[in-house]
């Protein structure tokens, strides 16, 4: 085996390649054309394109097409290489969505780590007043990077869970597009390489939102980070189309739509949105990009552009994107709950439809982010009504959450401490949403730090903490092994308690006038001890994060070799034997009952002796 | 039905702990504005309701984590409750309610803050990278500090010569984002007399946090005779002026001092104290004599040759300035070395 045999080191040559191709052709139509040859937007742009191009090429994710195009017929290949070690499988093209689970799951935590570590860098920067050691470029740049970087490391962590776990939950073979499925997840890659790369070629100082004007005459590193959202975006769109496809057309015999795992609701409802919306934001940072590059003059007042354009296409995606978000967060919480009350779901069918609901309410509320950019000023009342509305099914959610557990009989390991952890961290960030969708209080909060301490409780409680309570809950079915509990319970009493003080810590600052993205604040305002606070915290849950990691790399190589069933639930996937094997029900499956039956003696959801039943 | 009933008690408690809780500290900085007052009232208005939901949710999230806990060798499953549609349907329909209700309430309240007022002050605001200029249309003159009287409607109109910035007082609550190429509109009548600061409130570049500017609100009388004070200063014809008077008057309309200071402290550009005759590194490591010839070429055009340390970002705007102007700022810049 030699290290070329490997598809990641044959895709990163070729991305090497092909940027370098790239910038010679800019250079070479310049020089064609008379002018100078060369202007680094043009080569850059050019270059990073046909860099990720080259890279998904070159790594193998095209070879089963470009066969099929020349008429040869290429059986899907199942199991590991047979000429190379197993490992291998990981870091090449490999099409079981087991494998390709796993690999989102670990680009999704390296993301995290980037993103976190930026995070911490400049928390250090705000923990006092007075400028300590941050460029005000370098930190505008880094604060762009730690929000996109965790857009991005979210986005990844919801395609690890749902290409792992929707085929197994439904009891299909595999996803519905094996092939579409590894190439999206090989777009990734090379386009995070080019994501981390814009920091370096100037970087850009405008925060993920990338408003023009500012992002028109924003430094280099910007059109990288265009270039970057555009190919995640693909990846998004196909992976989106790959679920609902799954979801619709392999379910097991038996398995209604209303007899899913609720966490498949969830998907569905995310892949939906995921699918139709994410073409706004990449339209809209082409055409910044075009305006950068050609000269056209869409958002360029002085061309007849209009900035604020460019922000209802950017919140048409960017809204909505929230809601996928937290939706496979929620998700999770509405499966593992009823595992550890050993209780029914309460509401199953209002459950699954809220999350319909807040899907298709989430296309109608985008300008709530825009109250005081200029546009009309009546509009704002209906996306102020269309806002609120999303609380109703939201509120449908917790109201559900709670009378599952209520007169349950509860079992609070690491999993389950996470979920009410997320429970308690998503209240705050529900509570603190409707200030902002009201007109009149957001004209006051918009900008402020305590937006930035409302969406990150969302985010933390509607992904990060319902996606750290999956990994422990799944991490026997993924290895085999049990992770350490007393360090799962260490992670969860640092983290819980840190970030209860970072959120209110934020929106407390953002009340007294402390507004988003500055590199430096004013000590008059009287929230330096709130800033210090918020930065001790946020380190705290670095921390935190840390142990888990150093947890679930030690675990699952000497953890102890965990039981079929540890947390004796009822779906399909504990059924089998951890790690799941290459074919996962080798008898096939049938539903026959419902999915969270927990209390009705005798009942099961799945009969996984369908072929020995036939006979 | 036992369990219901303590954990409602507590609920009610909580939500009274909360609400005492939150109305012991100042959450908001000072108001001194009357649209501000619909703000405060209305974000009043949802912390009551934000501590009911709070208590409800935290008290039975907890109340089952303490009393449901399952007890030690009880190895069975809790009772098999799927749901109860009556439930799903209250706790749907009274949220709606609620929030629609508030959707409404919301709507009256902007129609007020946005109201047309009798007799309204007019200023035109301009955001620029990295300062903010005022004009009073009404008296034909123009400020880097925002005056303002006290109890008088006053109308913003708001621009942008670059990039999209945002208005914002944190003591006046609202906010308003100034837009290249647009006027946009806010309306605030000031109630208490002081000192305030505009903060833009819009990342707009390498400066964004420093984006500041002075606001003085004054009683009426002080601020007739402030603009009367300025009218001397702007009728005063440029010609009966110094070259340094005039390159003062010059340096604060053109917005000069929002990144230069004159007292030695760093802003976003170099300090003109002592910056006349003296010696400064470029970015390529060469050193130049800060003389009149530098000073006109880096007002005329900022990027040619930058100083070491600082970023290049001035904008090449200044073009517009006749030969005495620039000869004006720059005996001003010369006399603050003296």
């Amino acid at each position: 085996m030699t290290v070329l045999s490997l598809g990641i080191v044959r895709g990163l040559a070729a991305q090497i390649v092909g940027t370098a191709l790239g910038i010679g052709l800019v250079v070479l139509v310049r020089v064609l054309m008379g002018l100078h040859a060369w202007e680094a937007e043009p080569a850059t742009v050019v270059g990073a394109m046909l860099g990720v191009i080259a890279f998904i090429v070159g790594v193998g994710s095209m070879d089963d097409w470009f066969r099929w195009a020349r008429g040869k017929v290429t059986p899907l290949h199942h199991g590991p290489p047979e000429d190379k070690p197993a490992w291998t499988r990981y870091f090449s093209v490999d099409y079981s969505h087991k494998v390709i689970g796993i690999q989102y799951g670990v680009l999704a935590i390296t993301l995290l780590l980037v993103g976190g570590s930026l995070a911490g860098v400049f928390r250090v920067e705000l923990a006092e007043a007075g400028r300590q050691f941050l460029d005000p470029a370098i930190f505008n740049t880094m604060i762009g990077m730690h929000g996109w970087g965790m857009i991005i490391s979210i986005l990844l962590g919801i395609a690890a869970f749902s290409n792992y776990l929707v085929p197994l939950l439904i009891g299909a073979s595999d996803m519905a597009f094996p092939r579409l499925n590894a190439w999206a997840f090989w777009i990734n890659v090379p386009t995070a390489l080019v994501f981390i790369a814009s920091m370096f070629v100037g970087g850009w100082d405008t925060g993920w939102t990338a408003y023009p004007p500012l992002s028109a005459r924003a430094p280099l590193g910007m059109q990288l980070y265009f270039v970057s959202v555009f190919f995640f975006g693909i990846s998004s769109i196909v992976g989106a189309l790959n679920l609902i496809a799954t979801i619709l057309m392999l379910r097991a015999p038996g398995m209604s739509l209303f007899r899913m795992p609720i966490f498949v609701w969830a998907v569905l409802a995310t892949s939906i949105i995921a699918l139709t919306a994410t073409q706004l934001i990449a339209l809209s940072f082409i055409m910044v990009m075009m305006q950068r590059l050609l000269g056209m003059g869409f958002f360029d007042p002085a061309q007849g552009g209009n900035p604020i354009l460019f922000q209802h296409l950017f919140w048409f995606y960017s809204h909505p994107a929230v809601y996928i978000f937290v939706l496979p967060g929620l998700g999770i919480i509405s499966e593992i709950l009823p595992v550890f009350s050993r209780k029914p779901l309460f509401g199953y069918k209002w459950v699954a439809l809220s999350s319909m609901a807040i899907a298709l309410a989430g296309f109608l509320v985008w300008a709530h982010h825009m109250f005081t950019s200029g546009m009309a000023s009546f509009l704002r009342v209906p996306f102020m009504f269309s806002t609120l509305l999303v609380a109703v099914p939201t509120g449908v959610k917790f109201f559900s959450w709670i009378a599952t557990i209520w007169r349950g009989k509860l079992t609070f390991p690491t999993p389950m401490l996470f979920v009410m952890g997320a429970l308690s961290v998503f209240l705050i960030g529900g509570l603190s949403g409707p200030p902002n969708g009201i007109v009149t209080t957001d004209l006051f909060l918009h900008d402020t730090y305590w937006i930035v301490g409302h969406f990150h409780a969302t985010m933390f409680g509607g992904f990060v903490f319902p996606f750290f309570a999956a990994l422990y809950y799944w991490f026997p079915k993924f290895t085999g092994r049990m992770y350490n509990e007393r360090m799962g319970k260490i992670h969860f009493w640092l983290m819980t308690p840190a970030f209860w003080v970072q959120s209110l810590g934020q929106m407390r600052v953002g009340l007294l006038g402390m507004r988003r993205r500055i590199v430096d604040y004013d000590p008059a305002l009287g929230i330096e001890g709130g800033q210090l606070a918020v930065t001790i915290a946020g380190l705290v849950i670095g921390l935190s994060v840390l142990i888990m990691l150093a947890n679930l790399i030690y675990s699952a190589r000497r953890g102890r070799v965990a039981e079929r069933n540890p947390w004796k639930s009822r779906s399909p996937e504990w059924q089998i034997p951890s790690p799941v094997p290459e074919i996962s029900y080798p008898d096939g499956l049938q539903v026959i009952g419902e999915p969270y039956d927990y209390g009705l003696p005798d009942s099961r959801y799945v009969n996984l002796q369908v072929a020995a039943a036939a006979e | 039905m036992k369990h219901i009933v303590i954990a409602s008690v507590l609920v009610i408690v909580v939500t009274v702990l909360v609400i005492l809780g939150l109305n012991a500290v100042d959450l908001v900085p000072n108001l001194a504005s009357a649209e501000g007052e619909y703000v405060d009232l209305m974000f009043q208005a949802q912390i009551y309701v934000i501590a009911f939901i709070f208590a409800l949710i935290i008290v039975f999230m907890l109340y089952s984590v303490f009393v449901f806990r399952r007890k030690p060798g009880d190895t069975s499953d809790g009772p098999h409750i799927t749901g109860n549609t009556t439930l799903e349907i209250t706790w749907t329909i009274i949220p709606l309610i609620i929030v629609m209700g508030f959707g409404v309430w919301g709507a009256l309240h902007l129609s007020e803050i946005t109201a047309q007022g009798a007799d309204e002050l007019v200023v035109e605001v301009t955001g620029f990278q990295f300062g903010w200029r005022f004009e009073y249309p009404q008296y034909g003159l123009s400020s880097q500090e925002l005056y303002l009287p006290r109890d008088r409607k006053v109308l913003f109109r708001l621009t942008s010569t670059d990039v999209i910035h945002s208005f914002w007082i944190p003591e006046f609550r609202i906010k308003q984002d100034a837009v290249p190429g647009l006027w946009t509109e806010l309306r605030v009548t000031p109630t208490e007399v002081g000192n305030y600061r505009v903060r833009c409130a819009e990342l707009c570049g390498y400066a964004h946090s420093a984006m500041y500017a002075p606001v003085v609100v004054v009683e009426p009388a002080e601020f007739q005779s402030w603009l009367e004070g300025q009218d001397v200063g702007a009728s005063q014809p440029p010609e009966d002026m110094t070259p340094v008077e005039r390159g003062a008057q010059l340096a604060e309309q053109q917005g000069c001092l929002s990144c230069h200071s004159t007292d030695g402290t760093t802003l976003v550009g170099p300090t003109w104290q002592g910056l006349y005759g003296s010696q400064g590194m470029l970015e390529d490591g060469s050193t130049v004599v800060a003389d009149e010839d530098y000073l006109r070429k880096s007002i005329l055009d900022p990027g040619a040759q930058v100083v070491d340390g600082f970023p290049n970002i001035m904008p090449p705007a200044y073009t517009f300035l006749s030969d005495d102007e620039l000869a004006a700022l720059v005996a001003y810049i010369e006399s603050l070395s003296n």
